[in-house]
């Protein structure tokens, strides 16, 4: 069965949920396989394989922490010009969609970024795109070499299919560190109690209605209940209510859970582009005229910290 | 120092956006402006200048005839000349035809720093920055919020997905810059009229010895099938807050299991 490669995202050998998403998507194309940069390797190894990688190809060098991106770029390059996968998939975040265009270009190969969906199609993997704020829906395919697609988070729900990987450990002859970026220094962000943006199924976010940095303990709150993760507008980033690592937008992270609760948001086209694709929206604004309400599946015209506490109170009614 | 700083013209994000036929951007449909987010860039750009460097700043575009406002718009707020590369043959191209452009434009004009958006406005691929890095064999600096240039050197702050990164490179340097690198200032009245005497060069594939193969739609290494409107989310039930909104909203996300 053809290879497909899937670059690993990882903090420090904890394999993240979106590279589990691209094994699943992997399994529609192929037999995936599993490129994993660092040192935590032994740790990934039965995560990768529980979502079916049937290998694991290590590169563990001291380039991987001391340069940005290009350590990737030529990993796969080079185990892609010797195994001759048909597809190379990687996360859509900046490092992702970066090694993903060196790659491509290095095989002159085609390119898609930004892939909500994957198909196997008769001429290689067809892709679907969300464009224009979400407003359009495109498919493409890749028409020259291998084609190399970076893949949102949620594209697909993770489904396991164990297999026991064969771990195979590369020697990568990496290129000039002068032409590449040094990392001075690398901190991982801390991981709070509350699921990571990308990763959760609800998010709750808050915008310039909330009006305070102490006001988003109204948001936090509705966030625990429900098990969500905390999203901001940039508007409240930029007013220093939140941290920039929680704004959902165009510039900021671009989600797609099941449920998305908007509270103090008005829904311009850039707070969209990172929310529109969610299944569920749920608005709570005052003003009954707020674009938001236009992608509603349900709304509160209202004051949100009137409505968001009452929310709780019986939820937690309903529970007890 | 010579800096080139690339901007895009973009269609207006907040118009309704669309395709043509041949599944590219519409760019007839609705007004064009200088993607918001290379705004950026060109500050940065006038900053370092500010700073004391001795710079030279140049910006670059690649599209049809009216993607010179993008240029003179970048020449209102600041800088010193821009290129136009327009060609027919450009129409269609992806992100590796329009990365070989723009480098091949920038190696004639020269550089020690490359300036670019993180991202544009209507492909919003993130990616033409690192390809420029790439073809030009140099350092990619990438997606940075704070920007320092001195000894040699670019260094800056990555906000990646999981962690915050430093980072550094020699120049020649390709660099990124993110949307909270600093606000970019308004052209003044005198800096628009100034704007219209500082000279504006245009090239076409000739001029960068490129073949007409290379690039557009025929050049490129993947094709749009389909690009179809996704339909309206349908109408949802709006309430509006009687003292019960919150209770209402309980029982709806219980009902659909969310609770
Ligand atoms: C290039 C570019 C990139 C951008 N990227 C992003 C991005 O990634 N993410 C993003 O979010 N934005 C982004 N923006 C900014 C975007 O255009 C909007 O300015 C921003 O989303 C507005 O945030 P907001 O909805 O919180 O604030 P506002 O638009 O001010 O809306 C606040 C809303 O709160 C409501 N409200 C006020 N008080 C209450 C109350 N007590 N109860 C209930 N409702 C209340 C008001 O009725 C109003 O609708 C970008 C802009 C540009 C130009
Ligand atoms: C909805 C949509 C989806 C697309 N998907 C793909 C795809 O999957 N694969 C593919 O290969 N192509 C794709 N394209 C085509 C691609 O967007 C164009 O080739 C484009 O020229 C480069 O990508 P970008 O605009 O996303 O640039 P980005 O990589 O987002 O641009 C980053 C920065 O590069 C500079 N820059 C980019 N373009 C120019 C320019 N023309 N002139 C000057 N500076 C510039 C700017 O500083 C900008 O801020 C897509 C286009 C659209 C509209």
């Amino acid at each position: 069965m053809a290879e497909i490669l899937v670059l690993v995202d990882h903090t420090e050998g904890v394999v993240r949920k979106p590279t589990l998403e691209l094994l699943t998507l992997a399994r529609r194309l192929g037999e995936p396989s599993a490129v994993f940069l660092g040192h935590d390797a032994d740790s990934a190894t039965e995560a990768l394989g529980r979502y079916g990688a049937h290998k694991v190809y290590v590169v563990d060098a001291p380039e991987v922490d001391e340069l940005l991106v290009t350590p990737a770029v030529d990993a796969l390059t080079q185990i892609a010009g010797s195994t001759g996968p048909a597809a190379i998939l990687l996360p859509s975040n900046p490092d992702g969609k970066e090694t993903a265009a060196r790659v491509a270009l290095r095989l002159e190969s085609g390119l898609i970024t930004d892939a909500v969906d994957i198909t196997a199609g008769e001429d290689g993997p067809v892709t679907e795109q969300s464009a224009f704020a979400a407003t359009y829906q495109v498919t493409a395919h890749v028409t020259r070499g291998i084609p190399v697609i970076t893949v949102k988070p949620n594209a697909a729900a993770p489904e396991p299919a164990p297999v026991t990987p064969e771990v195979e450990k590369w020697d990568v002859t990496f290129g000039p560190a002068s032409a590449a970026a040094k990392v001075l220094s690398h901190s991982p962000r801390e991981r709070g109690d509350r699921p990571e943006l990308t990763e959760a199924d609800i998010v709750v976010s808050g915008g310039r209605g909330v009006n305070g940095a102490e006001n988003f303990a109204v948001i936090e709150r509705v966030a625990d209940t429900l098990g969500a993760a905390v999203g901001a507008s940039r508007a409240a980033v930029d007013a220093g209510w939140y941290p920039h690592s929680h704004q959902v937008g165009q510039t900021g992270t671009q989600v797609s859970p099941q449920l998305y609760l908007a509270a103090g948001i008005s829904g311009a086209i850039q707070h969209r582009a990172g929310m529109q694709t969610s299944k569920t929206i749920v608005a709570v604004n005052k003003d009954q005229d707020a674009p938001i309400f236009e992608l509603a599946d349900y709304g509160v015209v209202g004051d949100l910290f009137q409505v968001l506490p009452q929310l709780v109170e019986e939820i937690e009614r309903r529970r007890s | 120092m010579k800096i080139v700083v690339c901007v895009k013209h973009v269609p207006d994000a907040t118009a309704d956006r669309t395709f043509t036929e041949e599944g590219s951007t519409d760019r007839e449909s609705v007004d064009s402006l200088l993607s918001e987010l290379d705004e950026y860039a060109v500050e940065q750009a006038l900053r370092i200048a500010e700073s004391g460097v001795d710079a030279e700043i140049s910006y670059l575009t690649v599209g049809p005839d009216d993607a010179k406002d993008a240029l003179r718009k970048a020449l209102a707020m600041g800088g010193d000349s821009a290129t136009h590369v327009s060609d027919e043959d450009i129409e269609g191209s992806d992100a590796f035809g329009t990365s070989l452009v723009l480098a091949r434009a920038i190696e004639r004009h020269g550089f020690d720093l490359v300036l670019c958006g993180m991202a544009s406005t209507d492909g919003t691929m993130g990616v033409v920055p690192a390809l420029l890095a790439e073809r030009l064999g140099v350092p990619a600096v990438t997606h940075i919020e704070e920007l320092t240039v001195e000894d040699g050197t670019v260094t800056g702050r990555r906000e990646g997905d999981s962690a915050t990164v430093r980072v550094q490179g020699s120049l020649p340097a390709v660099v990124s810059v993110t949307d909270r690198s600093g606000d970019a200032r308004y052209p003044s009245f005198k800096g628009i009229m100034a704007a219209k005497k500082k000279p504006m060069e245009t090239l076409d594939l000739a001029d960068l010895g490129i073949d007409a193969g290379q690039v557009g739609r025929a050049g490129a290494w993947s094709a749009v099938d389909t690009a179809t409107r996704r339909p309206p989310r349908s109408k949802g039930e709006i309430v509006t807050d009687d003292g019960t909104g919150g209770t209402g909203l309980a029982a709806f996300l219980t009902a659909k299991k969310f609770a």
